[in-house]
């Protein structure tokens, strides 16, 4: 099964993969960079952001709704999650901060699949980007065209807010430092919660681009956490480019190793951690700032 | 503080000793569910399994031998380890009778087992693997809607003979979908047909996307896809995505009706499948299903038609016994005749295999159909031993040849 067109094909692949990689990871990132909670309930976010653009979608049939629609309602739940649990586990040990996020994606999941069902929901692509298109060396789905197109905006719009405005301003100073943020007079927990509620949004706007390039269910989180984490690993904790470039790596990785034996695709994906890991323990692009 | 701590632990202990030795002693029915409750079967099974259950204890008037009939329900989470671990709990502290085992082949395969040691009835629903009531055979062991055996001799040769020679395989990656890709490729490679390739995939994979790719590239006539449950609706979405149909023909070797309602008729349209059950049939399936729907607001699937039958059956069995020895229930199983909603000349072989006939369906163009749930035109009608091939071909060592 190994022959150039499909090689090429599968870094392509590789690609799509890791545009969304990428996105769903930075929101987990720069949550844990700033406000040193490494959030596990991040893959439960990338799934409520499906479902709440499915209903979106089921009452307006509109994507472009459906996807403000997600995106806007996880960034709330972030927002509340920040204001009513998360604040309180701050200056609490990392092990209580990850039950605590940990046990919330369970209690998301199962509310879901109280509501929906595990029933798998579909939410078809938009009009504009169905049917597929013709790359010379292969035939690829017009919308997963569009997704690596869509994605890119998403991380560019991040991009300008981290690194063109005074909030992102403030964002990476507290990743460097926040006791120093924090002791110039700056308002850090509600820095935070900002910083939560995009991270979130991140993740839910994921979510919904993804829906209809696969069916929903309740579950759907669940194998994307244990991705994003790995991405944010191998990229850099904490760092923004890092969290793009581990994506773009995690997806290669996964789609080449599909080609040879899709059993060992989590496999690789570990080793390749592992390795970056002992080389480099802050990651690629993360440098040795919070603890 | 501690000390009531430690007491109310020792009382709630000597009460459920107390429980368990009441159990034992009583000629009692304990019906144990192990199924995929949350997984990516659970949508061809799992909840609407127990509801069905529920209503055939309910319709047998909720009683047998005298005593209340107890039902138990868990969630083996398709992992063999879990079901087998419930199932040998259930035996040593609840006095359970017979188990339904919903879904997974390598969970009920872990689990046929355990009624082996136990010598306990295992009603196993929903796994496909033919090696169940093959090499794998117990004396207590049923193997009720379907098996792989009988969904290839249906799909895959109406494929071959309508011209789909040669043969993609997406696989699930354990025994289920091994087994299912095998006696696919048999029935294939039987009828003229060839194997150009096949991949395995992770269960419950998400993205199909790179597998599709590498189908894209085998240049063959048919992706016979040896999947279930949501793998099964993701790669028939990922196959539309990627237009796969403009070369090749999906051929769906284990579909469920829950799956075409979740894709939609315009995504499914056109595909063959072997079902051994289906709600529209006759008389009969239309009035359960019609009960089945008031209480689920879904039509059943063949799996939860299944668990309804089968229950029933065993009941039945039960009650013709007068006892619920395994040994007894057994044999009275195997003497039986089937004739309910779900078949009207099921018979339970000597290997543990239900025969029943097997139905070849093509899922109806939106313009077809009527009603809502309204899915499926009956290609053929197969024989039991047409699809399950003969008693004396079983590879089961129970079965003195």
């Amino acid at each position: 099964m190994i022959s150039w067109p499909n090689l090429v094909s599968q870094l392509f692949n590789g690609l799509a993969l890791g545009a969304l990689l990428a996105l769903i990871s930075s929101g987990l990132t720069i949550i844990y960079g700033t406000l040193g909670v490494l959030n596990l309930a991040h893959g439960a976010m990338f799934m409520i952001g499906g479902y709440a653009g499915f209903v979106a979608y089921q009452y307006t049939e509109s994507f472009i709704l459906a996807v403000i629609a997600g995106s806007l309602f996880v960034m709330l739940l972030g927002v509340l999650m920040e204001r009513v649990i998360i604040r309180h586990f701050y200056h609490r040990p990392h092990e209580d901060q990850l039950l605590v996020t940990f046990g919330l994606g369970i209690c998301f999941v199962e509310l879901v699949r109280l509501i929906f069902s595990s029933q798998s929901q579909l939410v078809p692509p938009p009009a504009l980007f169905q049917g597929i298109t013709n790359l010379g060396f292969m035939f690829y789905p017009t919308y997963r065209l569009a997704v690596v197109g869509i994605v890119a905006v998403a991380l560019g719009a991040l991009f300008i807010v981290l690194y063109r405005t005074r909030l992102g301003m403030i964002v990476r100073a507290g990743i460097e430092d926040s006791v120093m943020v924090d002791s110039l007079g700056i308002n850090v927990y509600r820095v935070f919660m900002v910083v939560f509620g995009i991270g979130a949004m991140a993740a839910g706007f994921a979510g919904i681009v993804n829906a209809p390039v696969v069916s929903l269910t309740p579950g759907i989180g669940d194998d994307i956490l244990v991705q994003t984490f790995v991405v944010v690993v191998i990229g850099g904790v904490g760092s923004f480019p890092g969290a793009i470039l581990g994506g773009l790596i995690a997806g290669e990785i996964i789609s080449v190793t599909s080609m040879f034996n899709p059993g060992y695709a989590y496999v690789m994906l570990f080793a390749a951690m592992t390795l970056v890991l002992v080389v480099r323990p802050h990651g690629l692009l993360g440098v040795q700032g919070r603890e | 503080m501690k000390y009531i701590a430690v007491r109310t632990v020792q009382l709630l202990l000597a009460a459920s000793m107390a429980v368990t030795t009441a159990h034992a002693a009583e000629n009692k029915v304990v019906i144990g569910d192990i199924d995929d409750m949350s997984g990516l079967y659970a949508d061809v099974i799992g909840p609407g399994g127990v509801e069905a259950a529920k209503m055939a204890i309910e319709d047998f008037g909720g009683s047998a031998l005298g005593n209340k009939i107890e039902f138990m329900v868990s969630d083996h989470q398709n992992k063999p380890d879990v079901g087998a671990q419930k199932f040998r709990e259930w035996a040593d502290r609840d006095g359970v009778t017979m188990i339904l085992g919903g879904s997974n082949t390598g969970v009920s395969l872990a689990m046929n087992n355990v009624a082996k040691e136990k010598k306990i009835p295992f009603i196993a629903i929903g796994a496909a693997g033919a090696s169940l009531t093959g090499k794998d055979c117990t004396p207590y062991t049923v193997h009720y809607v379907y098996d792989t055996t009988a969904l290839g001799n249906g799909t895959a040769k109406t494929m071959v003979k309508q011209g789909g020679k040669t043969w993609f395989f997406l696989t699930a990656d354990y025994a289920f979908g091994t087994q299912l890709q095998e006696s696919a490729s048999k029935v294939v490679e039987a009828n003229g047909g060839k194997v150009v390739g096949a991949v395995r995939v992770p269960l419950s994979t998400s993205d199909f996307s790179s597998y599709l790719l590498q189908a894209q590239n085998a240049g063959a006539h048919v992706l016979g896809l040896a999947n279930a449950g949501n793998d099964f609706t993701n790669s028939i979405k990922a196959a539309d995505e990627f237009g796969i149909a403009r070369t090749m023909k999906p051929a769906a070797l284990l579909a469920f009706i829950s799956d075409i309602h979740s894709l939609g008729l315009k995504t499914a349209q056109g595909l063959y499948l072997t079902t051994g059950w289906y709600w529209d049939l006759n008389d009969k399936t239309r009035a359960f299903a019609k009960r089945y729907y008031e209480k689920t607001k879904r039509e059943p699937t063949m799996n939860q038609a299944g668990y309804y039958s089968a229950t029933m059956t065993y009941l039945n069995a039960v009650k013709a016994a007068g006892s619920t020895n395994s040994e007894k229930v057994m044999a009275e199983l195997k003497k039986m005749k089937i004739d309910d909603m779900f078949t009207s000349n099921g018979k339970i072989r000597a290997d543990g295999l239900m025969e029943h006939e097997m139905y070849i369906m093509q899922v109806k163009k939106p313009e077809e159909s009527k009603q809502p749930w309204d899915y499926y035109k009956l290609v053929q009608t197969m024989s039991g031993e047409e699809a399950f091939g003969k008693l004396s071909d079983s590879a089961c060592p129970v079965v003195a040849h």
